[in-house]
């Protein structure tokens, strides 16, 4: 049964200019809908700008909709308030991507994990409280002595760890990871990832997983939703999208992903691209750099198709 | 040719002076790109600033080695002299284009400082060639664009406004650290076929610090394996990639997203990088690696193995060839 239901979020913002906000508004995230099964990982990928990130601050409820329904457990969350608000936020947790930037310097890595459950659970002893804290870093790869160091005394893969330690602490359902591996090293991404799936299985968790970074969502999701300027251009199984893409941005996604050896160099060496990053400001937003596009794609209203593979093109790609 | 000997460089700090890096030998040659690759901690970012000693107000010093360029050492180079050098003969591109540019001065006025700094142009003369720069790096609209601020440009652009300003003093040499880590992943594969179009249509010698093998694998010719401050392994791009010999650069290469199985664990390499100050007088990898034994606890000297172009810092590069012979490149 879905965990999460997201259904039409949309949120613009207003520009802002040298003294305050002008007319001028963006549309961030427009008519995004999703829904995430109980131990579930679902992909949202995209580029900067693309919305991704807003939608995942949608979920959380940091954001407010302009409109659209979130749905946690078959409750609406979409308006709840104060205590309600912060009973629910018990039950989905986020982990960010910079875990520098994330952890409190001055507190210590204890009361960091601890705090969530001093709201969560007030009921809970002191001694409880600390024996719950050493548990839950130790089984994200941390001795219990970590409790009593501060976040500078770590690396970044240790930081990542101890942030999800603290998300992880009040035994939320969901979990959402905004680019959780970006910011570390290559081998230290492996470590975190692994741990990640080694925590879901054991506690059976949903992730939404924010990520730009193709190689590694193939690794981890079961669904992927692909995102451009704001929309979901394309929605499936990971192996459907994948080997069959339909949308052609998806397709420039999956061609941009690095190479793993220099024989697989482009052969049309030493010509020079011309920048292109535009988005249509009407019909498909793609249509501008796209390779498919045609004249009906200036009118094209973004809609999904429907099916397990949805995707948003008038013209899209065959399946093989 | 850009002549790195026997260089080391250490930190000082509070508790007095750390080694950072040790005995690094490197030759960069006009028109080959050589590739510095390694985990943040392992000193190639160090190694690539102290060509143009850029790391000497953070407290990095010299203390053993020689950096010629066609000769001329630099570290005995009058100080106009490496002004000049900077940005001229010798260029760099950072990772931050989002920070490297300087967001109250348009486009325009940066670009053309850097031109006359290196080049005696006047003014207008200056604005045609700032023209000029921005359309040899793939930039539209490129009048238009010497008038905006760097607040209006997306990654991708200020990056190739960092990539004309690199290019501005004509120079025969560039620095790239981590030049595509920040962006987009699109943008990314345009900026590589930028760096790869400039390289090669004016013969620069490129030096690609990153840590990652995807970019290794799109631009580099020769590839240096860094760790712990020295390098571990050094051969042609080919060589890397189809037969490495030293086990960190295995394990390195196995831990790529692009290469993991699906639905399995990820490899790993175990532990962390020792910081500068904590390493071993033996193999600097071996408490991470899956090969070690007591013949490691003595020092390894660079060349223990060489051929050809390859060699490696490895007592146990025999069976480590082996593996990769029998899995055919990387695998865990």
């Amino acid at each position: 049964m879905s965990l999460l239901v997201a259904e039409d979020l949309n949120k613009s913002f207003r520009k802002s200019g040298w003294w305050r906000a002008t007319g001028e508004v963006t549309r961030a995230v427009t008519d995004v809908s999703f829904s995430l099964t109980e131990g579930e990982t679902l992909a949202i990928v995209g580029e900067s700008g693309s919305g991704k990130s807003t939608t995942a601050r949608l979920v959380m409820r940091l954001l407010e909709a302009d409109s659209g329904r979130i749905h946690l457990a078959g409750e609406d969350i979409t308006q709840l308030r104060g205590k309600m608000l912060r009973h629910m936020r018990r039950h989905m947790q986020m982990v960010f991507q910079d875990p520098f930037a994330s952890l409190n310097p001055r507190m210590r890595i204890g009361e960091t994990v601890a705090e969530g459950l001093r709201v969560h659970e007030p009921k809970l002893g002191a001694v409880a409280r600390r024996q719950r804290v050493a548990e839950m870093l130790e089984r994200c790869g941390l001795k219990a002595e970590a409790m009593q160091r501060y976040p500078h005394q770590f690396s970044g893969g240790q930081r990542q760890r101890v942030g999800i330690a603290r998300a992880l602490a009040v035994s939320p359902n969901l979990v959402v990871l905004d680019e959780p591996v970006s910011a570390l090293d290559v081998s230290v991404q492996a470590q975190i990832l692994n741990l990640l799936k080694q925590l879901q299985r054991e506690q059976h968790l949903s992730y939404l997983f924010i990520s730009h970074d193709l190689s590694v969502v193939r690794q981890v999701a079961d669904r992927v939703a692909v995102m451009f300027a704001g929309r979901i251009v394309e929605y499936g199984r990971t192996e459907k999208v994948f080997l069959h893409p339909r949308h052609p941005y998806t397709r420039v996604l999956l061609d941009a992903r690095p190479i793993t050896h220099p024989s697989q160099r482009s052969g049309e060496s030493a010509t020079l691209a011309k920048d292109t990053e535009h988005t249509a400001d009407s019909g498909c937003a793609f249509r501008l750099r796209c390779k498919r596009a045609q004249s009906d794609c200036e009118r094209f209203d973004g809609r999904l198709s429907t099916g397990d593979h949805a995707y948003a093109c008038l013209h899209p790609l065959e399946t093989l | 040719m850009l002549k790195i000997q026997d260089l080391s460089l250490a930190i000082s700090g509070e508790s007095g002076s750390v080694p950072a890096v040790t005995n690094i030998s490197l030759d960069l040659e006009p028109g080959k790109v050589l590739g510095l690759v390694g985990e943040s901690g392992c000193g190639k970012s160090l190694t690539a600033q102290s060509i143009l000693r850029l790391g000497e107000h953070q407290g990095i010093r010299r203390t053993a080695g020689t950096i010629r360029l066609d000769g001329e050492d630099i570290f005995t180079m009058p100080e106009k002299r490496l002004r000049r050098l900077r940005g001229g003969t010798v260029s760099m591109v950072f990772q931050e284009p989002m920070t490297a540019l300087n967001p109250v001065f348009s486009i325009g006025s940066q670009l053309i400082e850097v031109i006359q700094l290196h080049l005696k142009l006047g003014k207008g003369e200056a604005r045609q060639r700032a023209i000029g720069l921005l359309g040899d790096v793939g930039l539209q609209n490129a009048e238009g664009l010497l008038d905006q601020y760097p607040d209006a440009l997306s990654g991708g652009m200020r990056q190739r406004v960092l990539i004309a300003m690199a290019m501005a003093g004509e120079p025969d040499y560039i620095i790239a650290d981590e030049p595509t880590t920040a962006l987009d992943v699109s943008v990314q594969k345009r900026i590589i076929g930028l760096l790869r179009y400039l390289q090669q249509t004016r013969g620069l010698g490129m030096l690609l610090v990153t840590h990652d093998f995807g970019l290794v694998a799109e631009l580099a010719d020769s590839v240096a394996v860094m760790y712990a401050g020295h390098i571990v392994e050094y051969g042609t791009v080919a060589e890397i990639f189809d037969h490495p010999a030293h086990p960190y650069t295995r394990a390195l290469m196995a831990c790529r997203p692009e290469v993991a199985p699906r639905h399995a664990a990820f490899p790993v390499i175990a532990g962390q990088v020792p910081s500068p100050g904590q390493w071993p007088d033996g193999c600097r990898f071996a408490s991470r690696c899956r090969w070690a034994d007591t013949a490691c606890k003595r020092p390894v000297a660079e060349d223990v193995w060489h051929e050809d172009t390859h060699r490696a810092r490895c007592v146990h590069v025999e069976r480590v060839r082996q593996a990769s012979r029998d899995s055919k490149g990387v695998s865990a």
